[in-house]
């Protein structure tokens, strides 16, 4: 059975994401930190975006890069490892813009089972609002909504 | 959760639809009212605007609150709603990561079942 994911906005710099796997934390962590795994999973399907490459030179200190495609304008994230951790924490900086997070991932084993904790703490809640979701996607339907809105107004006004 | 934020994206859509509750929405962006100053102002019966501000207030684009006999009636908790569905799309995304993880821990596993096995022989 699919395990459950939850997501917990825990004040208004942080957000938390849990969910347990159904393997041992050694696993988890090496399907983490080797870019030929985490390829495989970091961009779902769902998300409409593909990955172009993937570095990654996970030890203190040691950067890594990821280049997405989506329809024909391409981005990159970037960032530093703080804290790694075999097996059971990472730590690493999102530099792609001023108010990136600091992530933090910790990998909990119990009975063969990890417990995985993903915590992102932004420098200022405006930060997380603006640069939380798809790396910076914020709600379309609401921003769809929001222009709707506009326009609409902007005819009730004229009328 | 998902149904749920859909739901309320068509509600809003279906208040939109109509001229005079656009008018309202606009009305309340400059100033709160009761359901009587909207009434005259759209030039409506009670029961017509009542109706207005009750669909308005199901999509949660306008709050209504009673204090002694006069209804009024301000803008909806918007920025609630905006954070819902953000929250729920920032849920989805980890979600649709996290089934993708899971099939490489299963695959990391089995693959190491075989190599254990190797090994013994």
């Amino acid at each position: 059975m699919k395990n459950l994911t939850t997501i917990e906005r825990k004040s208004e710099r942080e957000i938390v994401v849990t969910r347990t796997f159904n393997g041992p934390a050694r696993i988890v962590f090496e399907a983490w930190t080797k870019p030929e795994l985490f390829r495989q999973w970091w961009v779902p399907k769902s998300v409409g975006m593909s990955l172009l490459s993937c570095e990654m030179d996970v030890r203190v200190g040691g950067r890594y890069r990821l280049e997405f495609a989506h329809g024909d304008s391409q981005m990159a994230f970037f960032g530093t490892y703080k804290e790694v951790t075999p097996h059971s924490r990472l730590v690493w900086t999102n530099d792609e813009s001023d108010g990136g997070a600091v992530s933090t991932v910790t990998f909990e084993e119990r009975g063969g089972k990890t417990l995985l904790v993903y915590h992102e703490l932004y420098p200022s809640k405006e930060a997380l609002d603006a640069n939380a979701g798809m790396e910076n996607a914020m709600a379309e339907t609401f921003a769809q909504l929001d222009e709707l809105l506009v326009i609409l107004g902007a005819s009730v006004g004229r009328s | 959760m998902v149904q749920y934020t859909q739901t309320r994206f068509d509600a809003s859509f279906a208040a939109l639809s109509d001229a005079t509750r656009r008018g309202v929405l606009e009305q309340l962006g400059r100033v709160d009212a009761s359901i009587t100053d909207l009434a005259e102002k759209f030039r409506m019966t009670l029961t017509g605007m009542k109706k207005h501000v009750g669909v308005l207030e199901r999509a949660g684009l306008v709050t209504t609150e009673k204090v002694g006999r006069v209804r009024t009636c301000k803008l909806g908790p918007r920025r609630l709603e905006e954070e819902a569905a953000w929250i729920e799309r920032y849920r989805q995304l980890w979600d649709a990561r996290f089934d993708a993880l899971d099939t490489v821990v299963e695959e990391l596993k089995q693959k190491e079942k075989v190599v254990g096995r190797n090994k013994r022989e």
